[in-house]
């Protein structure tokens, strides 16, 4: 578990990418100021648990929840689109999307 | 840019292919991955959608148990382990026809691995071994209106329907296939068959490639002969059939070796295998900024299939693919070589589906590997995507055994079924295609046949019935075919005897 | 102001049953204190005056029919915005929701109105809950009604503002790390965060899934234990939901006996950075226990030093994740680039995302993507989860030796708006004490225990149980407000200074 270095304001930039939020140069430049110190902070994590220590994901346990293969009622097509900033022919409308996934 | 490509032959003999296959199985469930939703496909847009598969805020999703009933069975079928605990997880990224911007799948901790499946090509098994299969969901689909081709790129904007968002989907991975170089197209496009096969055969999914309910991608890269390092790969999408997945192979392995042999580096990224030219073309660029951020999906439970369970859906399987096929071969009567041609053409559930529509074994092996297989090569489509079913087969081959089409008219019959002409029946009709056995107008067209050929007629007089074909092809002419050729020959032999 | 108004849900609900009032009185009532005191406290973001009329004359026609009614059918409510409402907004705070109406109703709306209670609007809290002071609401803070120039806490302030000013006898609260419980704290009121799935989440918008519960904010302990009661229980549709009953909780607040209950106080929690009259007020609440025959044991939970830091890794994380879903493609507020005619979908979702989503969002998603991220993922959100293991058994250790654990819910009273709002750090620390309950998905009850001599601001306590052992947090509970009332001679809220009516 290795120390990381801290945050640059690139690394802030990268991880704005990735999380597709477009800040402003401001944004940016606060927290790359900001980040550190909650980093800082909150890496104390990394000390207090050995590799022998189980992480936690769910904090009650339950296994096997599964719905039967029953169809329920779905919205209407108008009840889909209703809340859409556009809607054309029954679908969403959105931007013309670049790249490939 | 233009690439510079290596004909497969000398390629490898320069290069070693390294491949790994990922397929992608829609399973034909009721309802969704995590919601009560329908799967039907063709359905009106986004009527098949809710709160959850919409990624509306607060909605949760519960896990279908059929799916995960499914996905067991198929592990099972691979021949894999089955995990005691495994959890979902969320691989987060961006994308319009991905409603919670992430998708919920698999990571670590799949429910099926460390598995295997044999495959024939020539003769020789191939062990293909899988690394795992894992539950997932299926995305939207968006309609590109707009741009000059309507490819996703030139698109001026997107239309989405969200109605196969959540469709459970079984990711199956292999690991590396280091295979004989000059059989590594052939090997591919067997493995795909064969789990094609295996998944139909347990009735858990269509698994039609053209339907994209299985969608395969191939990963390869080369390594220079002898060396052992491996090259750079790159993931084919796209690949809509199974000649699709020898030509996508071939197709790479020139393209790499062009771009090795001028020193170049093949970039890590997503290649689109075009149908027509038999091509891949340059998706996106793998990058660091492919980072995922899995972590455990704290809004599922964990599943834990109990041993019990498992067992009692290991009685469900179907016999092994090959103890099928030698009971296939004993009752068929087929050779070896039958059994591989028919194989090797993705021909055996046909088969099988055309004997039991009550048509002889001999007489549909005919039929698919002849007829159909010209038909499928000349269209590139496989078999299956023909548009022609067994029981359209038996039914034409039945109207020959009652005499009413011969071979030469059954052609004809064919044309127009896959053409979209109707039942076979109809076809028949609409075409005008009977054969003529009333003795009325074949009496006739006979009587001309023999005013035509006098020395013929006198030849069979004096008793040389040898030259009674000259006079059948000469009616068979005037009847443009449609006469029954065994009715014309007993009228001749009557009015020359 | 109307003794309706000032009435407990319990009250109403035996006058409804009673008939000595209509639902339409009692709603209407709180409707008129909403005209009177909101402007001044703001906890309300949306008031359907109309819808809850309607419900409440269709209970008061079905009384009258005979109709079998559940108990608090009639009794008006107030629900955070962050639970789903079919036909009313639901913003969560936050202006990328902004005029959202969901088309299906949260799993405990369906059970409100099942039950007859009249929806008397929507409330105010931080965006998408990250805070506490309700200060990060994109619709403007809510003011404390002991003092508007303080904070509520938060993120539910909305919610406890609403109670504490008699604007609603219920109300319905979210705790991911203090929530409902620090609010209750700084207003003078009752909040519970139940055991972790003993609520349904369906409907409620996801800050981060493994530590969210919905829970009753009310200004009695039996309100509470009766809100708890209706809104709890298993749910199909949440997969983390525990099928089993609901602990008795109605039962255990009426009992409220503390005799040779074994209480534990977390050494941990109390310490320095406690105010000194949250800790004077805590020390002669756990002397009231011990004077009712509470065996009262101090114990020690090394591993809470951990708590605020892995959960300040956790909850981002999950948050990033969660909050990925508002990209202004299906629902919310499209806002392309400037300066661009064709923009396409992935810049039109990054600067919808920029203008929709305020600072605090901004900050823990980026610090949750950064947590997740390859080569960070087992430093900080992997070791994180292991903390929250560490903690558990902290706290297995702890309730093998008692049946309760109690602390100060919030290390101080009421703070200025604006105090900690530049300071991330300070603001975090508020939910010190109530955050290790989350991650172990513990239930956590705090309850007004008197006024702060320093600031004569209300003070809170929190009882805290195992795993599905909430009804001890109300047998405690209901048992201390018991105690405290009779020395009060009523309830913390009547001291309250009397708010400005608007006329
Ligand atoms: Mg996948
Ligand atoms: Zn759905």
């Amino acid at each position: 578990m290795s120390e990381p270095l801290g945050i640059s304001r690139a690394d802030v930039a990268h991880l704005a990418g990735l999380a597709r939020i477009d800040l402003s140069d401001a944004e940016l430049d606060h927290l790359a100021t900001e980040l550190p110190s909650i980093l800082e902070y909150v890496a104390a994590v990394q000390q207090a648990a050995g590799d022998d220590v189980e992480a936690m994901s769910h904090p009650v346990p339950v296994n096997n929840v599964f719905r039967e293969d029953v169809v329920r009622p779905s919205l209407t097509q108008d009840e889909a689109l209703a809340m859409a900033p556009a809607s054309d022919q029954g679908r969403f409308g959105v931007p013309k999307i670049l790249g490939e996934e | 840019m233009t690439e510079t490509l290596v004909p497969f032959d000398e390629a490898i003999t320069r290069y070693d292919p390294v491949m790994g296959l990922e397929i992608h199985i829609e399973l034909n469930t009721a309802t969704k991955m995590f919601c009560g939703c329908p799967t039907k496909f063709g359905a009106e847009p986004n009527t098949q959608t809710c709160p959850v598969c919409l990624a509306l805020p607060g909605a949760l999703p519960v896990v279908n148990a059929k799916a995960v009933e499914s996905a067991i069975r198929m592990g099972l079928a691979l021949n894999c382990e089955i995990a005691e605990w495994c959890r979902f997880a969320r691989k987060n990224y961006f994308y319009p026809d991905m409603p919670k911007n992430f998708q919920t799948s698999q990571y670590d901790e799949p429910i099926a691995f460390d598995g295997y499946v044999d495959v024939e090509v020539d003769g020789e098994t191939y062990r293909i071994e899988i690394e795992r299969a894992h539950m997932e969901e299926d995305t939207g689909k968006a309609l590109h209106v707009g741009g000059s081709t309507g490819r996703i790129h030139g698109a001026d904007y997107s239309l989405v329907d969200y109605n196969r968002a959540g469709i459970p989907l079984i990711e199956i991975v292999t690991r590396t296939i280091e295979v004989p170089a000059d059989k590594a197209p052939a090997v591919a496009r067997a493995y795909v068959s064969h789990v094609r096969d295996l998944i139909g055969g347990l009735g858990v999914s269509d698994v039609r490639m053209d339907q994209g309910s299985l969608r395969a991608d191939v990963n390869l890269s080369l390594k220079p002969k002898g060396s052992t390092t491996l090259g750079t790969r790159s993931e084919t999408k796209n690949v809509n059939s199974f000649r699709s997945v020898e030509r996508a192979v071939r197709y790479e392995v020139s393209r790499h070796a062009g771009i090795l042999d001028e020193g170049g580096k093949v970039l890590q990224e997503t290649r689109h295998f075009q149908e027509d030219s038999g091509t891949t073309s340059s998706g996106r660029e793998k990058s660091d900024a492919d980072d995922y951020r899995y972590f455990p999906e704290p809004d599922l439970a964990p599943v834990s299939p109990s041993r019990e369970w498992v067992e009692e859906l290991r009685k469900t399987l179907p016999e092994p693919p090959a103890v099928r096929r030698s009971r296939l071969q004993a009752d068929w009567g087929f050779s070896d070589l039958d059994m591989r041609d028919t194989i090797g053409a993705g021909a055996l559930d046909l088969i099988v589906a055309t004997v039991e529509a009550g048509t002889t074994p001999q007489a549909a092996k005919k039929w698919w590997l002849g007829e159909m297989a010209r038909r499928a090569n000349e269209t590139g489509s496989d078999l299956d995507a023909l548009g022609i079913s067994p029981t359209q087969v038996a039914e034409i081959q039945a109207l020959i055994d009652s005499g009413r089409i011969n071979d030469k008219l059954a052609r004809s019959v064919f044309d127009g079924v896959i053409a979209g002409e109707g039942t076979p029946e109809e076809v028949i009709v609409g075409r005008s295609l009977e054969v003529v056995s009333d003795d009325g107008a074949l009496g006739a067209a006979v009587d001309r046949a023999i005013e035509g050929d006098p020395d013929a007629a006198e030849k069979i007089r004096g008793g040389n019935l040898g030259v009674a074909g000259a006079l059948i092809g000469a009616v068979m002419k005037e009847m443009r075919g449609q006469a029954d050729a065994g009715r014309v020959r007993e009228l001749i032999l009557e009015k020359l005897s | 102001m109307s003794d309706l108004t000032k009435s407990t849900a319990d009250v109403l609900s035996q006058k409804l049953a009673a008939g000595d009032a209509s639902s339409v009185e009692v709603t209407q009532a709180h409707i008129d204190r909403i005209a009177a005191v909101d402007g001044a406290i703001h906890a309300f973001l949306h008031v359907d005056a109309e819808g809850a009329l309607a419900t409440a004359a269709d209970i008061d026609d079905r009384r009258a029919k005979g109709e079998k009614l559940h108990a608090l059918a009639g009794v008006p409510i107030a629900v955070k915005d962050i639970v789903a409402t079919i036909g009313l907004p639901t913003t969560c705070g936050s202006k990328i929701l902004d005029g959202w109406i969901p088309p299906y109703d949260a799993t405990i709306t369906q059970r409100i109105k099942a039950a007859g209670l009249p929806i008397l609007g929507k409330t105010n809290m931080d965006e998408f809950a990250m805070g506490s002071s309700t200060e990060h609401s994109a619709y403007g803070p809510t003011f404390n009604p002991w003092d508007t120039t303080r904070s509520p806490g938060g993120s539910g302030g909305g919610s406890a503002a609403a109670v504490a000013a008699f604007e609603a006898p219920l109300a319905i609260g979210t705790d991911t790390g203090g929530s409902i419980r620090q609010p209750g704290a700084l207003t003078g009121t009752v909040g519970v965060k139940p055991t972790y799935g003993g609520v349904s989440r369906y409907g409620l918008v996801a800050l981060a899934s493994s530590l969210d519960q919905a829970g009753p904010v009310t200004r009695s302990v039996l309100d509470a234990a009766l809100l708890h009661e209706l809104i709890g229980g298993h749910d199909p549709c949440d997969s983390t939901s525990i099928d089993e009953a609901v602990p008795a909780v109605v039962a255990a607040a009426r009992r409220a006996d503390v005799k040779g209950l074994k209480i534990g106080i977390i050494t941990e929690l109390g310490g320095d950075g406690f105010q000194p009259g949250v800790r004077a007020r805590f020390d002669e609440a756990v002397a009231l226990l011990t004077g009712a025959g509470a065996e009262v044991v101090e114990v020690s939970l090394p591993s809470l030093e951990h708590a605020l830091a892995a959960y300040y890794l956790v909850m981002p994380s999950e948050a990033s994740s969660n909050l990925a879903r508002f990209d202004a493609m299906r629902y919310g507020v499209r806002v392309p680039p400037a300066g661009s005619d064709d923009p396409s979908a992935e810049r039109v979702m990054a600067s919808s995302r920029d203008a929709g989503f305020g600072d605090e969002v901004k900050r823990r998603i980026i610090l949750g993507t950064y947590a997740l991220s390859s080569g960070y993922y087992d430093a900080y959100y992997g070791s994180a989860q292991k903390v929250r293991t560490l903690i558990a058994s902290d706290f297995a250790a702890a309730f093998a030796q008692v049946d309760v654990l109690v602390s100060p819910t919030s290390p101080t009273t009421a703070f200025e708006l604006g105090a900690k709002l530049d300071d991330p750090l300070s603001m975090y620390l508020q939910d010190v004490a109530t955050i290790p309950a989350n991650l172990v998905g513990i239930p956590g009850l705090s309850l007004p225990i008197g006024l702060a001599d320093e600031d004569s601001l209300p003070v809170g306590l929190q009882f805290l149980a195992p795993q599905k052992a909430d009804d001890r947090l109300y047998n405690a509970g209901a048992a201390l407000e018991r105690l405290l009332e009779e020395k009060w001679g009523g309830q913390l809220l009547a001291q309250a200074p009397e708010l400005e009516v608007a006329r």
